[in-house]
């Protein structure tokens, strides 16, 4: 079903734990180990057992149904939602005490599924905006315009305008961000989450409404985002040609617990997606 | 929203404007050609600018409401009065420019001391609370000032709470509130508060921090996920207008030969907020235009008598109306040719 498979089959390998990861990270530690990870809202088990390890350089899928429980993870990875049960470690360090704007510190950047670009300000400014912890100056600078606002402004907008290159978008950085078609206003949002130097990208669907030649150039991109970055990829999409071409390692999640864990070929494999998720869709296409 | 440079030329033009009618002003009160109501209302118009722009700046462009701006005002009105009174009596300055210089400092330290303390706990909360604490805070600092009695003898300062039996001479006198206040307000003065409050105010919206303020003005969620702290921010919009408005209260109070502490109430609250809706939510240059006209409107409408604060609504009404037509704004679009919309993003990607 994947025929523009952009991977080169990475041969994953069993991490000490039993997770498997690319045989590339294997030396360095995971950049994400969610243990047992946990939600209740009320009597609702929203997420459960959630297990996890990422390599360094992994790009990884989110997939399952609808109210799965896949955007309640993003939430808790960054904080946004505090775990009833179990521990994240973000590079060893446990995530435990952080807060959201901790947790984009120390290197997790997402973008979103309903889009939250500043919509009022321009796209230079929203990646300005992800540049607040990188490239820095005070109030005080900023109000009497010391030599330190000229100097970190123009590292700002010369940074800003070499990440939105990355998208072809640098021409676009006086528009107003809210007027861009959806499809840019994705771009943006990976921009702008790039900006704050993560290490570990989560993609909250940045695919949905796009075009197929949209998509394609979405995956080549995201490639390449890793590759140049150097950074680890999870992201959620329901596009299975984009998780299936660039995903090495997918997680399927129903009703909040994992159902399967694999590469994209044992994914497409294992029976119990192919009934709970894939199967009802090949169907549908036959 | 504009672009950058669409931003610059605003605050230069928002400048070059203030600075001409300053210039402008003082030549006509050299020429006596001024009215001498005008003239007595100079002062308190650039009072009222100075709260106009610092309340724009918590409710614009950091997007909370706030209704005892008043409230910080009245500390920075007192506040200045005692120590124009200190230093004239304990210290022998003659000087009134250094004087004035100090007695706004103080106005706005004190004012910047308390609008931290109220900020800290109240703007950890989402929601309306800090409307409501705000209120409350008005409230609470006009019957606190109706009681406070200051008193100064040689170097020293001395305080009493509902008790006026203090040595030396009083400088504020309860319910009476300052009498006898020594005006050493100057037009100048206001002006040159009003430059600082415009470079303060536009400066740090158009930098990082202003960025930051209105990032999480907009989004929340996305600003903590940038790594923005919000309530830092947040304290940073507020407690920054605060000392403006003490400032702002510090040169209003010693412009005047008596003050009393009711005179700061709750509606004074309401009618800068008016000023700053009526000159648009987050337009700085709409603030300044809108806070002198509403000051000066009450005093023309005097022929009006008894139907003056009646003539006062309905006007403002219209003029609430008149802003919102989408006739008048292209209208005024097409007379100011720099606040065309930025390029929109479909179009600049066919370019």
């Amino acid at each position: 079903m994947s025929e523009n498979k952009l991977r080169q089959n990475t041969p994953m390998v069993p991490y000490p734990s039993g997770a498997i990861v690319p045989e590339r990270d294997l030396g360095s530690i995971p950049v994400l180990e969610c243990t047992h990870l946990g939600i209740d809202f009320g009597g609702l088990k929203a997420v459960d057992d959630f297990n996890v390890i990422m390599g360094r350089t992994e790009i990884a899928g989110l997939i399952g149904p609808n109210g799965a429980g896949k955007t309640t993870i993003f939430n808790l990875l960054t904080k946004v939602y505090q775990p009833t049960r179990g521990t994240m470690m973000l590079e060893g360090r446990d995530m435990g005490n952080m807060t959201t704007v901790d947790v984009n510190k120390a290197g997790i950047a997402r973008t979103f599924q309903n889009i939250r670009l500043f919509g009022n300000m321009t796209v230079e400014e929203n990646v300005r905006i992800g540049l607040h912890n990188q490239i820095r100056y005070g109030m005080f600078s900023g109000i009497l315009r010391l030599p330190k606002y000229w100097k970190s402004e123009k590292q700002q907008h010369e940074r800003s305008l070499e990440l939105l290159d990355i998208f072809d978008m640098a021409s676009l950085a006086d528009a107003r961000a809210g007027s861009l078609p959806y499809g840019a206003q994705r771009r943006l949002e990976i921009v702008r989450a790039l900006a704050t130097h993560p290490k570990l990208l989560l993609l909250d669907e940045p695919a949905a409404g796009m075009n197929p030649h949209e998509t394609e150039e979405l995956m080549e991109n995201i490639m390449k985002i890793r590759d140049q970055f150097r950074i680890a990829v999870l992201l959620i999409e329901h596009d299975m040609n984009l998780v299936m071409g660039i995903c090495e390692d997918i997680c399927v999640l129903n009703f909040g617990r994992i159902i399967a864990k694999g590469t994209p070929d044992e994914i497409q494999r294992n029976p119990a997606v192919i009934e709970a998720y894939l199967g009802k869709q090949k169907e549908a296409k036959a | 929203m504009r672009t950058k440079k669409a931003r610059f030329i605003t605050s230069m033009v928002t400048y070059g404007v203030v600075i001409a009618l300053f210039i402008i002003l003082t030549v006509m009160i050299d020429n006596k050609s001024i009215s001498r109501t005008l003239k007595g209302q100079l002062i308190p118009i650039c009072s009222w600018i100075v709260m106009a722009v610092s309340l724009n700046l918590v409710v614009g462009i950091s997007g909370e409401l706030s209704l005892g701006h008043a409230g910080f005002m009245s500390l920075g009105a007192f506040s200045g009065i005692v120590m124009s009174g200190w230093l004239l009596n304990g210290f022998q300055m003659e000087d009134p420019s250094l004087r004035l210089i100090l007695a706004i400092l103080a106005g706005g330290l004190v004012a910047g001391v308390v609008g931290a303390l109220i900020g800290i706990p109240v703007l950890r909360l989402r929601g309306d609370y800090l409307a409501i604490v705000t209120l409350a805070f008005g409230e609470i600092i006009k019957n606190v000032m109706n009681c406070v009695y200051v008193a100064v003898e040689g170097k020293q300062l001395h305080w009493g709470f509902l008790t006026n039996e203090l040595p030396g001479t009083l400088l504020l006198n309860g319910p009476m509130g300052a009498v006898k206040v020594k005006a050493i307000s100057t037009f100048t003065a206001g002006f040159l508060l009003v430059m600082f409050t415009l470079i303060v105010v536009l400066n740090l919206a158009n930098s990082r921090s202003g960025r930051a303020i209105m990032a999480a003005r907009d989004n929340r969620i996305a600003a903590e996920s940038m790594g923005i702290h919000i309530t830092k921010y947040k304290m940073m919009a507020f407690v920054t207008a605060a000392v403006l408005a003490g400032m702002a209260g510090a040169l209003y109070g010693l412009s005047m030969a008596t003050l009393v502490p009711t005179k700061f109430s709750f509606n004074e609250s309401i009618n800068v907020l008016v000023f700053v809706v009526l000159g648009g939510i987050g337009n700085i240059p709409g603030s300044i235009v809108s806070a002198a006209a509403l000051t000066i409107l009450p005093e023309k409408l005097r022929f009006l008598q008894n139907y003056r604060m009646l003539a006062y609504a309905v006007l403002l009404i219209l003029a609430m109306l008149l802003s919102n037509n989408p006739v008048m704004k292209s209208l005024l679009k097409k007379l100011i040719p720099w606040r065309k919309k930025p390029a929109d993003g479909e179009e600049a990607m066919r370019a």
